[in-house]
């Protein structure tokens, strides 16, 4: 089932998305400058608001640069991969009733599936850098974005038993009359975490801990090859709002406002919990983070899948 | 099926096709995973066109999504360079196709005469949903299912067994 105007939505989603996490790159700047008592970005249009438009005349401007000890093709296709994944991801985000570009039946292991695509971007862009401190990051990513999808996808498990669906549309519906934060809340905040770990935002951006490794991944890259990673960043954590907001907090689902509104609401609330998290929370060192994913979160998320399990087969 | 989904079948087989084959023929072996995640990826879109959704997502997921980046790390961490390049030259010699060559020839021949038999495997029909495969699974399949779960719980305990640290750093300081 697709939507009745594919292209309409097609382009409207792109638009929304890219324009959105454009944005953010100005919301974050400022927000972290309000909450660390200074005031940001604000010389450029009102508020500083022109300041994104400002970073991507430079950022389009400038060199472009290949190093000779990296590997040519794969160098040029890395950033792209993050993009394509995300992007495709957001295909199967239900926005309102009817506005969403595919309907799959299979809606969130697609996600799932694409976020795991995604991490051949970091680590591929890490390896054809060519560069030792490249490599380490995306030897990091790997590691830590591979466990930590692993209960990402578990935590996820109690809500499609609830709703019995793994369409997103369905699963928004089944939220009808309680929003599933409340019956899974340990799965939302699995969730939450794990997304935090994808996305590689602070307090997990080892693979790019610049206080260690340079840049990480991306030490080598510049110009808009840089700006790719540095706007699927962004796209990740709106991507990431969007699926908690559609599948713990009702997607569309609210009183008086459209249904548009309240998703937009929704996500951006979590999109401002993000920044929070990058302004008042240190990195974690790298064995620690494993270990909480496997030995704290992995244990959790089965718990829970189990529990849940349970009782869905008590109440029938 | 419909026209459009015959051409697209056929494109996404002779896309896993050719680049399964540039996976093997690749020097570099970062590269030559990079071919086999496109043959991944063109198998389960053929999976999608015959009615298979769950099975497409799970072969995206799991096998291009979570064994080829294990390889991708393990081929990193070798941190292979010019060298290994050289080696690979010389291994992808005339005479190193003829063994492989014959195996596939008999698997092609097997497989050309499957298709030209008139009754054709199953039916290509209808969807089927995840329900369905999962009542098959844990309903007259449960045992293989279960046995697949008793082999990984044994290499669960292998690796555990490989990768433990307690003893391992005094012993090899002695």
């Amino acid at each position: 089932m697709t939507s009745p105007h594919p292209i309409a939505s097609i382009i409207g989603v792109l638009i929304v998305a890219l324009s959105l996490s454009a944005f953010l790159i100005w919301v974050e700047r400022r927000l972290l400058a309000l909450w660390q008592d200074r005031y940001g970005p604000n010389r450029v249009g009102p508020f500083g608001l022109l300041q994104v438009v400002a970073d991507m005349i430079k950022i389009f401007t400038k060199e472009d640069w290949i190093p000779p000890f990296a590997d040519k093709p794969v160098f040029v296709i890395a950033p792209a991969i993050i993009m394509v994944t995300v992007l495709m991801s957001f295909a199967i985000i239900p926005v309102a009733p009817g506005i969403v570009v595919s309907d799959l039946n299979i809606g969130l292991l697609f996600v799932l599936g694409m976020s795991s695509l995604g991490v051949y971007s970091i680590v591929l862009a890490g390896w054809a850098s060519g560069n030792k401190y490249s490599l380490l990051g995306g030897l990091r990513a790997a590691a830590q974005m591979i466990s930590y999808e692993v209960f990402m996808g578990l935590s996820l498990m109690g809500v499609v038993l609830l709703a019995g669906t793994f369409n997103l549309t369905g699963i928004v519906k089944a939220q009808q009359n309680l929003w599933f934060v409340i019956p899974q809340f340990l799965g939302f905040v699995l969730f939450l975490i794990a997304g935090v770990a994808e996305a590689r935002r602070l307090p997990f951006d080892l693979p790019e801990a610049e206080a260690e490794l340079v840049a990480g991944f991306h030490s080598e890259y510049s110009g808009m090859k840089f700006g790719m990673f540095f706007v699927g960043e962004y796209l990740g954590i709106t991507l990431i709002s969007s699926m908690i907001a559609v599948l713990f907090l009702g997607g569309w689902m609210g009183p008086w406002l459209p249904p548009v509104v309240w998703f937009l609401v929704k996500v951006f609330a979590f999109l401002c919990f993000f920044i929070l998290l990058r302004a008042s929370l240190p990195r974690l060192r790298f064995d620690q983070l494993m270990s909480l994913g496997w030995k704290v979160m992995f244990p959790l998320a089965l718990a829970n899948l189990l529990v849940t399990g349970a009782v869905v087969v008590a109440m029938k | 099926m419909t026209n459009f989904a015959h051409i697209a079948f056929y494109l996404a087989g002779a896309v896993a096709v050719l680049a399964t084959v540039l996976a093997i023929t690749r020097l570099v072996a970062v590269h030559a995973l990079l071919y086999l995640i496109v043959s991944l990826l063109a198998v389960a879109v053929d999976f999608y066109i015959m009615g298979a959704p769950l099975l497409a997502a799970l072969e995206v997921i799991i096998y291009a999504g979570a064994i080829v980046v294990l390889f991708v790390f393990v081929v990193m961490m070798l941190n292979l360079g010019t060298q290994a390049r050289e080696t690979e030259r010389l291994w992808l010699t005339g005479r190193a196709w003829i063994g492989p060559a014959i195996l596939s020839a008999l698997l092609l021949a097997e497989l050309i005469y499957l298709i030209l038999r008139p009754p054709l495997l199953g039916s290509l029909s209808g969807v089927t949903s995840p329900k369905q495969i999962a009542i098959a699974l844990y309903g007259p399949y449960v045992l293989g299912v279960e046995l697949a779960s008793m082999l990984l719980l044994g290499a669960l305990v292998g690796a555990c067994h490989l990768g433990r640290s307690s003893l391992s750093e005094t012993e090899v300081q002695r």
